[in-house]
This record gives C-alpha cells, structure tokens and sequence, in this order.
C-alpha cells in the first residue's frame, strides 16, 4: 500500500487575461498512495477545480509533472489520454451528468462503449455494477424519473463500470440532500475499503470528514495537508 | 466493432429526436426527389425521341436537295434532286436493300365540306415498307396504278379520323386542289414523332405526284435503306461517294444517316436532361445546408453530451464519427425516401400525362451518392467542431 497513485511535482496552470497573469495551479506537488480517500477543499477560485481536472487528464497543466499509476502523463497524446480516463479513471460530477435520451442502464454502458467491450458482456457488466449500489430495479428508468441520489448512484456505477484505479469526485453531494449525500458518501467509503483511490472535492467540512486525509488549497497552492480521523458511517451499503 | 456501437450510438440519437430529424431530412427528400423526376422526365423525353426516330425505318440513309451554292451568289435555290439520282444512288453500293423516293409538298385537301392541310406525298411502292407503316384498311396502290399515274391515295389515320369521323374512307374520293382521288387504303396510327404528326398525311403514285401535281422530276428525298445495321456507313459513304462525283460539289446534295441525327436529337435531349437535374440539384444543396444548420444546433445543444462522453474515454475520432454519422444518417435517410418518392411522382406522372419517364439505375446511384456526399460535406463543420471542443469547457457549459 505504499506506491503512489497519484503523484504531482510543481503543476503549474497559468492563465493570462488580458495583462493580468492569473495562477490557477502554483507549484503543486502532491502524492496519493493507491488506497487512500482524499478531500481537497478550498474556497472558490482556489484552483481545487483545475487540480482535479488535471488528475483526470481533462486539463494540460503549463508545466510541472504529473504521474499517474506510474506513468507519466504530460507527454501522452489526446488519444492516449482519452484510453486513460476510460481505463483508469471514474468520474461523478455534482450534476450527475447522465444522458437524457438513454436509460439507466444504457448510461451505465457507455464507457463500456468506448472500451470497446462487445455488446453481450456490456449489459451484463453494467447490470452487475447497477446492483451492486442497489439499482436492479431501476435499470431502465430514464434520469428524470430517478431521484438526485439515484441518479447520482447511476453515475457511480458508470464511474466504477471500467473497474478505474482513481474515482475523481467533483462536488458529488454539492446538488443533494444530507440523507442523499450521506448514502454517496457511505457508497464511498465501502469502494475505499475495496482498494479503489478516491479524491473528492467538496466545500463542505462534515462530507470532508468521511475521508481520511484532507487536502486545502488557497490561490492555487496546497495551505494545509493533514490526516483525519475518519468519520465511518456504516458497512454494507454495497451489495 | 467499435464502429458499429458508434453507428447504433448515433442512430439512437436521431430516433431520439424524430420530428426533427424528419423536418431535417425533409430537404433532402424533396431535392433528391426533384433530382430523379427530372432525370426521368429527360431521360423519357430522350428515349421517345429515340423510338420516334427508329419509327421512321431501320437502317436510313437519307438524300436530301442541297442547299445550293453558299458562295457566289447564285439564283435559285440551289441544285435539285431528280429521278436521274436513282440509279447514281442504285449503283453506288452492293449493300443498299432498297430505294424509295419521295416528292413531298402540303396541300390542302378536301372532303366533302370539310376541307384540311396535309402533306401530300408522292411515293413508290417500297415506300411504306421502308418507312414502317402498315396498311389498316383498303390496301397500297400497285405496279399498274403507277405506271397509269391514277388519281388514288392512301391517306393517315390523322387525316382519316378529322375528315371521315362517321364514314368508312376507303371508296370516297377526296380532293387534292380540284382534281378527285379515289382513296383505297387507310395507313395505321403510327404516333407522334420528334419531327411533326406522321399520321397526317395522304400518299399518291411517285408518277401522278411529279406528272400530274408538280410537272417536273424533282424529288424531295431519297430514302436509302441499307442490308444490315453495320453496313449503313458503307451504304452512306459510298453514296456519298457517288454523289459527289455526280455533282462535283458537296453542297449541291445533303447525305444524312440515320444515327446521325439520333446523335444530334440525344445530344440535346442530354444536355435538356442535365440542365433539369442540375436545377433539381440545388434544392439538394438547399437540403444539405438545412442539414448543417441542424447539426450545429444539436451540436451546442449537446455541448455537455460532447463533454462527459470525452471524460468516459471518447476519443476526437470517435465523437467526430458519431455526429458525421448521424449528418449521413439524415442526409441518406433522406435520399433514400425521396428515391422512393421521386420514383413514385415519375410513374403518376407518366400515367397521368403521356409522357414517357425513364428510372435510370443510374439516376438512382447518382443521388443516392451525393446524398451521401451532402451529408459528409455539411455534417463534417458540425462534427469537427463537436470533435474540437475541450473537455472541460464542455462539461461546464449550461
């Protein structure tokens, strides 16, 4: 449990607007052992958001080195990148960010997609991933008739369909209620005892609290690191 | 593999958007549809003038009176034709089959009150094998009514029908300026063709047409009928031959071949063919730019789509893929349905008019590629641009 799944040294992200140079990322360095669940936080224009970007090969630092799992990704091409955040990485965002037109199911399916995984194995992978955070019987329910925390679930079992390495958590309670998020956070906790790398940001301290290290970030450098007591809410939220 | 999720991906999102897609391909339709009817309509027109002009006989050469002199100025109209020609035109090729001439000149001709213009032609008994037309009553003048250049005629279903709508004409007699014919046959509707109604006329003995009408030995055209297909050129450069030998001078006579003047007739009907399709195919482009408006709408419509399906592992290729897949989609879509209905606007055009309409396959081909065209051409901005878009930005566009 000690090799670095995430490891950054002097990221840099620069902006210019207008004369004005603007410092979204000043020299961060940072390592994430494999296993560990991290909480970055921070205030608005912090340059939590850009980090995490970064993480997820979605944002081109201007310099610095960023390895990811060991390797090192500031030279991969767009095409290569595109693999690794289908192979290695799951995403939730705070809006869900599911498909309209598609089902449940079909949303859960659609990294599979890209991986390149036949359609036969595709459904029974996704079905696996749906019932294991309790969606079996929503499977072809359309987003609008989930719930916020349903839906939010749904983009969970996407993240996880892939089997990634690091789930990347952008505000994933930030547009649900305590008992929702709480449930989210509880989905959290069970796939970090599962071995799985989780960073999240949130902006607030009692869902920072279920991780175990907290990360904070001021004008685009990392001001406090330390390690928590977590907060453990509960066992078997997984099926 | 991959290909065909991404082709199943992108024809969900058109099902998913059904009266959209419809309005969109509906450009499409339309001109793909012109397209074809157009074509058809030339391509009918073409055929019959083809059919018209082999009505005429097989195998034609035809000699007609030159024009005369273009240079010097002289009198006149030129150089004519007379019977002497025949036997230059007779000696000049094994392969002539027959020989008819013809004195051809409108009169007007009158029954009972009824009086109407025709073309009076005066012919030889070759003459109606060779033009192709067939006896439907009475019968054809024979040896001894030439040799006796006897007032007799045989007259068009044309004529026929406007002057004799209750009586039977065969035994009438008809006038040609005062003088009285007795008609013994009537001739079978042979149709319209490219060059006037050839069903209105009446045909007399060669003799009683230069000898008693006109007064002279002139002929109006030789009509050449040559053994074979292959061997119209020989028959026609071999005249042509003699010909020129006889007169000294090529503009003194005028040689026309049969395929010929189906060339110059096709090469027009063509070029009216391909001026209809081309403006039909503008609505086509109309349709293709409908298309690409669409497709930039649903483009930043879908920016977040473009976004998140980028963060799940959608590489430029693939995302550019689905949305050219689903500009060709409609486009083809759309090309196919308006094959389909331009097929069907041809035949209710052809059965309700008297029009002739030709489907070519290649008409078919042809539109159904340039909707394939269209699409690739006006949905490949759109999808270059879907492609293009950052991933982040993408994601935080509201």
């Amino acid at each position: 449990m000690t090799k670095a799944m995430i490891k950054t040294e002097a990221l840099y992200k620069i902006y210019h607007m207008g004369d004005a140079e603007v410092r979204a990322l000043d020299g961060v360095s940072l390592t994430v052992t494999e296993g560990e669940m991290v909480a970055i936080m921070g205030p608005s224009g912090s340059g939590k958001s850009t980090f995490m970007n970064t993480l997820g090969c979605l944002d081109q630092p201007t310099s610095g080195s960023y390895q990811l799992d060991g390797e090192e990704t500031s030279k991969l091409s767009e095409k290569e990148k595109a693999r690794l955040r289908n192979q290695k990485i799951g995403f939730v965002f705070q809006s869900f960010n599911l498909l309209p037109n598609l089902t449940a199911i079909q949303n859960v399916e659609l990294p599979l997609i890209y991986a390149g995984v036949p359609a036969s194995k595709r459904q029974k992978i996704a079905l696996e991933a749906m019932e294991r955070l309790g969606l079996g019987n929503r499977i072809h329910h359309k987003p609008r008739e989930l719930s916020g925390g349903q839906q939010q679930r749904v983009a969970i079992a996407r993240a996880l369909v892939n089997r990634p390495r690091l789930l990347l958590a952008d505000e994933p309670t930030g547009n649900l209620d305590t008992k929702s998020s709480r449930e989210i956070m509880a989905v959290f906790q069970e796939l970090h005892r599962n071995g799985i790398t989780i960073v999240l940001v949130t902006h607030e301290e009692d869902i920072a609290a279920y991780t175990e290290r907290i990360v904070r970030f001021t004008d685009g450098k990392i001001v406090d690191d330390r390690r928590i007591e977590q907060k453990v809410i509960g066992e078997g939220v997984l099926v | 593999m991959k290909a065909i999720e991404i082709l199943i991906m992108a024809l969900r999102n058109l099902s998913g958007n059904k009266i959209r897609s419809l309005l969109t391909m509906l450009g499409v339709i339309i001109g793909v549809a012109a397209v074809i009817v157009m074509v058809a309509l030339g391509e009918g027109a073409q055929r019959k003038v083809t059919e018209n002009i082999t009505a005429m006989g097989s195998n034609l050469v035809m000699v007609f009176p030159g024009r005369g002199s273009s240079r010097g100025g002289s009198f006149g109209g030129g150089v004519q034709l007379t019977n002497s020609i025949l036997s230059v035109i007779e000696d000049a090729s094994f392969h002539i089959k027959t020989i008819a001439p013809e004195v051809r000149r409108n009169f007007v001709v009158s029954y009972g009150d009824s009086s109407m213009q025709t073309s009076v032609i005066g012919c030889t008994l070759d003459y109606i094998t060779l033009r192709n037309y067939q006896i439907a009553d009475g019968r054809f003048f024979d040896e001894t009514e030439i040799n006796a250049r006897s007032r007799v005629a045989v007259i068009g279903s044309y004529l026929a029908d406007e002057l004799f709508s209750n009586t039977d004409p065969v035994g009438e007699f008809i006038k040609i300026g005062v003088f009285r014919y007795e008609i013994i046959g009537v001739l079978k509707e042979k149709g319209q063709s490219g060059f006037g109604n050839s069903d209105d006329l009446l045909l007399i003995p060669l003799t009683t047409m230069q000898q008693r009408i006109m007064g002279n030995q002139r002929l109006s055209t030789v009509y050449i009928q040559a053994d074979s297909a292959e061997n119209v050129n020989k028959v026609y450069n071999q005249v042509y031959e003699a010909l020129l030998e006889e007169f000294q001078d090529e503009e003194k006579f005028n040689i026309r071949n049969q395929a010929e003047i189906l060339e110059t007739v096709q090469e027009t009907s063509k070029t009216f063919t391909l001026l209809l399709g081309g403006i039909a195919a503008v609505s086509l482009l109309v349709g293709g730019i409908g298309i690409m408006n669409i497709m930039l709408v649903s483009v930043t419509e879908r920016i977040k789509e473009i976004g998140l399906r980028k963060a799940i592992g959608a590489t430029k290729l693939e995302i550019l893929s689905m949305f050219l897949i689903e500009a060709v989609g409609l486009s083809v879509t759309g090309g196919l349905i308006g094959i389909g209905l331009g097929w069907g606007v041809s035949s209710v055009v052809s059965r309700v008019t008297d029009w002739t309409t030709v489907i070519s396959p290649e008409s078919i081909l042809i539109s159904f590629g340039f909707s394939i065209m269209v699409g690739l051409f006006f949905g490949g901005y759109p999808a270059y641009k879907a492609a293009g878009l950052h991933p982040i930005e993408a994601l935080r566009h509201e």
